[in-house]
């Protein structure tokens, strides 16, 4: 079970507190009607999802119920950092 | 009555207080502070089972948590059964019953014992992999065999008596094992201020030393043990944990601990106690300080009852006072193993010999036994034993330094216990739970806990360390550790002096040869419980099960209950030799949770029955009961379902219910539709986003019904929203959708709009909604309100905030029956009271309540949907014949909008809802019943959509039903077939799922 | 092949079962193959059998980072059903299920598979209405399975606690008869001893670090421990690393890898038939032939490649399991695991061709997966032989997900997703 620090209420939280909502940073095409179906179907379906350094969308469901992102190993279960929305992650996979 | 094993003198028992239990039905004494384990070996018992494969007799072999035999079946009563207890972890307690699990007719004349020594060739590992094939059809009688023989004790057929407990800590240091090392630990910690867990899986704190002859300062170690206890004890900010296994260790230092609370006093625990308790830890830091365990040498025959490992033997007879024999052979490969013969020796019984399998032996304990003149014989082994039911006598034979083969001629002994030990293994268990491997250690001959991610130290034994002086500063090391890295002060700490034994190198030896190859030999056995051989495991790897997964896997070997805590390396190093490998090159062994087997009750704690899930009711509820209602779970709610009268039958409520609505005035308690109160300048664009339709021009005081979809453009939820003031609103959910749709609407929110004003709150259990609907609602209502409420005034789709019967209300007058409505919303603490008052006034226009089940069918009628059960997850307004509700020039490309419009979205031929008229008006079609086009089709039937609702409706006085029908809504008028499961078929035609009222004059009056 | 029976067996008995043949071999690989299956897995595995057996491609060869059937393969529950709700799903289950009716003969492997029957249960109006909805779909597509009351389930399940004192009381269940478990390892073995027996080369503790794409074709595989070795065609077969190959070859999957955990009992005396799968109280439950209580617990929320997931999620799987059984409470919970799966956003798999010509995937079984091993194997190695999909497999493209043509398979797996 993950210690999440939630950076809204900054503290550590358990895990039962929250729950993970998909991959971060993926920004709803400002112009959905001129997307073509596989554009619009990417968006909607298509994944990283790595085995490693992840950017995920959380929510502090049971608490304060704020979304923010964080970084985390999917291998080793690690969390690197939490930032909140709009902030861009300092820890980046190796390309 | 005899404990005729049982020592005069010494042991941690307490001989004042005899405790009398029962081992297949037959009775016996033991003391207080004795393990079953240790009972039965006092009373001289050497049968505890049969083995599962091979049904060989089994006895004891072990004195703790990696005993692999004796694993009995405990319980007085029918409910208070326990399977699979290890004999050598449970307390005696008086009246304890046990018995053996394996065995037929009993484990002492075992008639599967005589199949297994005519079969046991014909079962080497994987046999069954190779036969029971043919003829087909017989399997499931195979099986039927398998099963029965397999299995170890039996599940109670009663439900569990006995409550269990939940516990959440947080602490700074958590140290796990209270032996030498975790005692330093511990101290350390303490004394510090820190916040200290220390938690043992034994009944008392000390760990080894509780079973060691060895002095610390000169006095007995078990001294210090108390003092340490007590000083610990005294604290205020450490946990003591007796009986207590931590069995899983989890990321981000999340440990869970098995608390055994009052399983040493009876089956059943006492009135207002909780069985066994989960402590679930978050700590900064975790010492483990496990220690290790003894490693058994693998040898002929070495399951025969009276073979044990060494340090049992002297477990046995310093702890529990108890010599489980009278003579000894002890077989080893390192000097830690001479201890158990020295301990014999003490205990008054004869020592046959000590087999040592080096060529030399130096260190203090060989000197002390040779010292007590002790027959040494180096540089050999026991090949095999000799005996059925107990040991009768060993082959000792000298053996080559590379311990592959036998050199030299066989001498016969005459012994009844043989102990033998490989070295110890560190129980670095927990330290692979969270994916760590361990690493191979040459110079200890054994595994260490590898690399981790988590705020883990280590101290003792499961560092190799096993001299007691390393232990404590190894202890007392890690406490100052922890301290430094939690930024608390270092501590002073005096460690107790312990004597330095003179140390030989252990030799790695594992599988002990024999003079015939080891196919050929007597059994070998590896692991006991899965009755894997030596020969086992080299015949997986010959059949090209190489990798040590493999060899786990097809031999079974670690997969008992006792997870080859004593047998994994030994089955690793006979593969590792086959193969021509080092051990490390074969593979490492991974544990998982748990460490020990945990009880399922103690894992659900409290959440079971009625606390399994929250039930959520509204403020009517009791009035619903005394009513009596039948209830619907939805979602986490009970709802009414429909309120019988006397004998009513179901169908007969529904009919009085439905005409009640249509010809006078109903009530509905829908207080469980989800309500979020969405306010801010930005509110009203919010909702044009998120909804298919349009609500820019919602003005205040009116109301809309909106349809929510996801951006793949399927419907997911829907409901009525409010216009409360130009920037609030409030939105109406289905029962089951709200915690979703909040969620829907935050993420949106803060990830994709946030420059957007608009905040969303969840009130819906702020208010209780009663709806009064039907012909006579206005006539009813006006008596309790102090505004009017006709049609001109408060017209439909209108809410009003207005008074009822004396308390504030909004009411709004939408219909999901299609009559004439209001719903009537007010505080909940109001509800009942509101409630009441309309049946107090309602008596004379027969108010009849009604529930889910008449809404149903009601808003059926009216084809109105309801989402989750009209749709799935796989329809978008369209596919509904809603496409009224999409507002498909908004500005806003709202959520949904583009994902309709996706090719297949776009399909003619999708599956679309439309009502159905079955041809004969009487039949109800069975919900979930599957349409076909072709009723003489051969199966698999081309199948052209499902029938979503469907009741008898008694103000119609036929059946109606709505369904999916591929292309339906250009099929108007043609007939679907719907065949059944008892073979007949109805006929239903195709038509406006609009039954009742399509011009929808009945609300609008 | 050395052909596996009872009278071998006892014809090995008198040398001592020293002379028994391997299962497989252990080749070095050739430079180059017809096919190249990465992932030796059950799925993987099946394939090349197919293959082979089928098709008469015998120059495949399969890749395998661990050894064989080391991933979901060893982790899983070992439920086998077909009653899907949507025909293609359906169809392609069902495909799977009449493969593992003859499986084992067809091997000369006991892959122990039986038919001992699988219940999901309802709790709720919907639940009974979604059982109708699936009951009737399988039975039009020739699928067994009806629906039972709560007294007809008793009859199965004597144990289960189908009273009104439950939180979600029992209100009924679909019943396949059909359905059943297998031993999970010996399909994995079967199928390998198969494929090697026709001369299939199983390749294991060789991880595929790269593909060798030219012009949008692939052409082989880089490895750790061979190199470079080529083939025609490659399939990638690697479930929960999916992403990870895809990532190799240049795209993205709509997969997301999850955490999936179970846990068994300690053995017990045989006390359940059958399959019971419960949806809404997020539990599963059969007894394996060793007396386990084998129980498959709910998917953790977060990407995982881990092996492993957290704590909360067995604690609510033991509750349910501890509310449909009470009996079971004083048992115990022996170990716990975890696996990698690869879910989909409709919970049906991808059989499929890539955006990489000659490079195809066969992944997204999500939970499902084992049951599916036969047929996903059959379909796969069908597709690989021909370059072209199996008309069973073609509504399982990948490029559903662009035009929306998705197969909704959602509650038709054993927990919610």
């Amino acid at each position: 079970m993950y210690h999440i620090y939630c950076p809204h209420c900054a503290e550590y939280r358990e895990e039962e507190e929250f729950h993970a909502a998909g991959q971060a940073h993926l920004p709803r095409p400002l112009d959905p009607d001129s997307c073509t179906d596989e554009e619009w179907g990417t968006y909607l379906f298509f994944r990283k999802n790595p085995r490693g350094i992840h950017h995920e969308l959380w929510v502090h469901a049971a608490g304060c119920r704020k979304f923010f992102n964080m970084t985390r190993d999917t291998q080793t279960y690690e969390i690197k950092e939490v930032y909140k929305i709009g902030e861009k992650p300092s820890i980046v996979a190796e390309s | 009555m005899t404990q005729k094993n049982r020592l005069q003198n010494g042991g941690r028992i307490d001989r004042s207080q005899s405790l009398t239990f029962s081992y297949n039905g037959k009775e016996y004494q033991g003391f207080k502070g004795d393990t079953l384990a240790s009972a039965m070996l006092a009373n001289g018992i050497d049968l505890v089972g049969r083995s599962f494969k091979y049904s060989r007799p089994r006895g004891i072999v072990a004195a703790g948590a990696e005993e692999p035999n004796a694993v009995l079946q405990l319980g007085a009563t029918e409910a208070t059964q326990v399977p699979n207890v290890r004999a050598t972890q449970q307390e005696l307690f008086n009246g304890l019953v046990s018995a053996s699990t394996n065995g037929w007719p009993s484990v002492e004349t075992d008639i599967m014992g005589m199949v297994g020594k005519l079969g046991g060739n014909l079962m080497p590992p994987g046999f069954y992999y190779k036969t029971f094939m043919f003829p087909q059809s017989l399997w499931e009688n195979y099986e039927t065999m398998i099963r029965k023989a397999a299995g170890l004790g039996r599940s109670p057929k009663k439900n569990d008596p006995d409550s269990y407990d939940h516990i959440n800590h947080h602490c700074d240091v958590l140290i796990v094992g209270a032996g030498p090392a975790g005692l330093a630990a511990a101290l350390t910690a303490a004394r510090s201020g820190a916040r200290v867990m220390i938690a043992d899986e034994q009944n008392e704190f000390g760990g080894c030393l509780l079973s060691t002859k060895e002095t610390l300062d000169g006095k007995p170690a078990a001294e210090w043990v108390a003092s340490v206890v007590a000083e610990l004890s005294a604290f205020e900010n450490v946990i003591l944990l007796p009986r207590s296994t931590v069995n899983g260790y989890h990321d981000h230092n999340f440990v869970t601990i098995h608390e055994r609370c009052t399983d040493h006093l009876a089956d059943i625990a006492p009135a207002l106690q909780a069985r066994q308790r989960m402590h679930k830890v978050r700590a900064k830091w975790v010492v483990l300080a496990t220690g290790a365990h003894d490693r058994p040498l693998v040898y002929g025959n070495n399951d025969v009852p009276g073979c044990m490992v060494a340090s049992a033997v002297s477990t046995y007879i310093n702890r529990y006072g108890v010599v489980p024999g009278n003579e000894l052979v002890l077989m080893t490969t390192n000097d830690y193993g001479y201890q158990a013969a020295l301990d014999w020796h003490e205990a008054g019984r004869r020592v046959a010999a000590i087999v040592d399998t080096r060529t030399a032996a130096n260190g203090s304990r060989a000197q002390a036994a040779r010292a007590k003149g002790i027959n040494i014989i180096l540089g050999s082994a026991v090949i095999e034993v000799q005996g059925g039911k107990r040991v009768t006598g060993v082959s000792i034979a000298p053996i080559s330094q590379d311990g592959n083969k036998v050199t030299g001629a066989i001498k016969a002994l005459s012994a009844d216990t043989v102990a033998s030990t490989g070295g110890w293994s560190p129980v670095i268990h927990l330290s692979c739970h969270t994916g760590s491997r361990p690493i191979w250690n040459d110079e200890i001959v054994g595994f260490l806990p590898g690399k981790t991610l988590q705020k883990q130290l280590t101290a003792g034994g499961i560092n190799g360390q096993y001299e007691l002086a390393a232990a404590l500063s190894e202890g007392f090391a890690a406490g100052q550790k922890a301290l430094s890295e939690l930024g608390l002060p270092a501590v002073e700490l005096v460690l107790p002096k312990a004597k330095v034994a003179v140390q030989d190198a252990p030799m790695s030896l594992f599988h002990i040869p024999h003079i015939k190859p080891t196919s050929q030999a007597p059994k070998q056995f590896v692991d006991y419980q899965n009755d894997v051989t030596a020969a086992g495991i080299e015949l997986a790897c010959r059949e090209g099960f190489e990798s040590i997964e493999h060899v786990k896997r097809y031999t079974a070997m670690g997969f008992g209950t006792d997870q080859g805590k004593l047998g994994n390396i030994n089955g690793m190093a006979v593969a590792a030799k086959i193969l021509n490998k080092t051990i490390p090159e074969t593979g490492t062994t991974i544990f998982r949770p748990n460490y020990t087997p945990i009880t399922f009750g103690a894992v659900a704690g409290r959440h079971r029955g009625e606390l399994f899930d929250p039930k959520r009711y509204s403020a009517m509820h009791q009035w619903h009961i005394k009513r009596g209602a039948k209830f619907e779970d939805v979602g986490q709610w009970k709802r009414p379902w429909y309120f019988p009268q006397g004998a009513e039958s179901m169908q007969d409520a529904l009919n009085r219910e439905c005409l009640a609505v249509r010809n006078s005035v109903g009530i509905l308690d829908a207080s469980t539709l989800g309500k979020i109160d969405i306010q801010g300048k930005d509110a009203r664009e919010f909702l044009g986003r998120v909804y298919t339709n349009a609500w820019a021009k919602l003005a205040v005081g009116k109301c809309r019904y909106g349809l929510m979809c996801g951006e793949d453009g399927m419907v997911f939820d829907d409901g009525v929203t409010a216009c409360l003031g130009d920037q609030h609103f409030l939105m109406t959910t289905t029962t089951g959708g709200a915690a979703r749709v909040l969620e829907w609407l935050e993420i949106y929110h803060q990830t994709e709009w946030p420059e957007l004003e608009v905040y969303f709150n969840t009130v819906t259990d702020h208010w209780s909604t009663l709806t009064v609907t039907g012909p006579n609602s206005r006539k009813l209502l006006s008596e309790l309100v102090d505004y009017d409420i006709t049609n001109e005034n408060f017209p439909y789709m209108d809410w009003k905030q207005i008074t009822v019967a004396g308390v504030p209300a909004r009411v709004f007058r939408i219909s999901f029956t299609g009559e004439l409505s209001f719903e009537i919303n007010v505080q909940a603490n109001y509800g009942m009271h509101v409630w009441e008052k309309l049946f107090e006034v309602g008596a004379k226009y027969s108010l009849t309540p009604y529930g889910t089940e008449t809404m149903h069918i009601l808003r059926a009628e009216k084809g109105f949907i309801i989402a989750g059960q009209d749709t799935d997850g796989s329809v978008h307004p369209h596919d509904l014949g809603m496409s009224w509700c999409v507002a498909a020039k908004k500005p806003f490309s709202f959520i949904g909008k583009r994902g309709m419009a996706r090719q297949d979205c776009m399909r003619e031929d999708r599956k679309q809802l439309v009502g159905l008229k079955t041809k004969d008006p009487k039949q109800v079609i069975p919900e979930g019943a599957q349409g076909v086009f072709d009723r003489t089709a051969q199966i698999p039937m081309p199948m052209v959509g499902h029938v979503t609702s469907s009741y008898w409706s008694e103000n119609l006085g036929h059946s109606i039903a709505m369904g999916f029908v591929k292309g339906g809504l250009s099929k108007m008028g043609e007939s679907v077939f719907y065949p059944l499961a008892d073979g007949s078929v109805i006929e239903a035609e195709i038509c406006s799922p609009i039954f009742l009222d399509p011009k929808g004059e009945r609300q609008n009056v | 092949m050395q052909h596996y029976s009872g009278f071998g067996l006892l014809k090995h008995s008198f040398s001592h079962h020293e002379n028994w043949q391997r299962t497989w071999r252990n080749p070095t690989p050739k430079k180059k193959y017809d096919v190249i299956i990465i992932g030796g897995g059950g799925h993987g595995l099946a394939t090349a059998y197919y293959l082979a057996k089928e098709h008469g491609i015998t120059n495949v060869a399969v890749i395998e980072k661990g050894y064989l059937g080391g991933g979901n393969t060893a982790r899983n529950t070992t439920i086998v059903r077909s009653n899907y709700l949507w025909d293609e799903a359906a169809h392609l289950y069902e495909h799977a299920m009449k493969l593992w009716e003859g499986l084992s003969q067809d091997l000369n492997y006991n892959v122990m598979f039986s038919q001992r029957g699988v219940l999901n249960l309802g709790h709720t109006l919907q639940d009974m209405r979604d059982i109708e909805r699936r009951v009737n779909a399988n039975r039009l597509n020739g699928i067994d399975g009806e629906v039972l009351d709560p007294q007809q389930i008793k009859e199965i399940v004597p144990h289960m606690d189908c009273s009104q004192n439950t939180r979600y009381p029992v209100m009924g269940a679909s019943w396949q008869p059909r359905g059943g478990v297998a031993r999970h390892d010996a399909v994995a073995w079967g199928f390998a001893r198969g494929a090697d027996s026709y001369g299939v080369d199983l390749i294991q503790q060789t991880e595929v670090t790269d593909l060798i794409i030219e012009d949008g074709t692939i052409t082989g595989v880089k490895t750790n421990r061979y190199g470079d070795i080529m083939a025609d065609r490659v399939g990638s077969v690697v479930a929960g690393n999916s992403s990870v190959i895809a990532k190799m070859a240049g795209f993205e999957l709509p997969l997301e890898s999850h955490p999936l955990q179970a846990l068994v009992s300690e053995p017990i005396k045989p006390i359940l038939d059958t399959v019971v799968m419960s949806n809404h109280v997020h539990g599963y439950v059969s007894q394996s032939d060793k007396g386990d209580l084998v129980i498959g617990a709910g998917i953790d929320g977060y990407n995982g490649y881990g092996q492993r997931g957290s704590y909360q999620t067995i604690e609510h799987t033991v509750q349910a399991i501890v509310e449909l059984f009470p009996i079971f409470s004083r048992v115990r919970m022996n170990r716990q695991w975890g696996g990698i799966v690869d879910t989909c956003p409709d919970a049906c798999p991808i059989i499929s061709k890539t955006p990489v010509k000659n490079l195809f995937f066969n992944c997204g079984w999500g939970t499902g997966g084992f049951k599916a091993t036969p047929g996903s194997g059959n379909v796969f190695a069908a597709s690989l032989a021909k370059g072209e999909m199996h008309p069973m497999a073609e509504p399982f493209s990948m490029f559903r997900f662009h035009n929306g043509a998705l197969i909704d398979e959602h509650g038709a797996a054993g927990v919610a997703h």
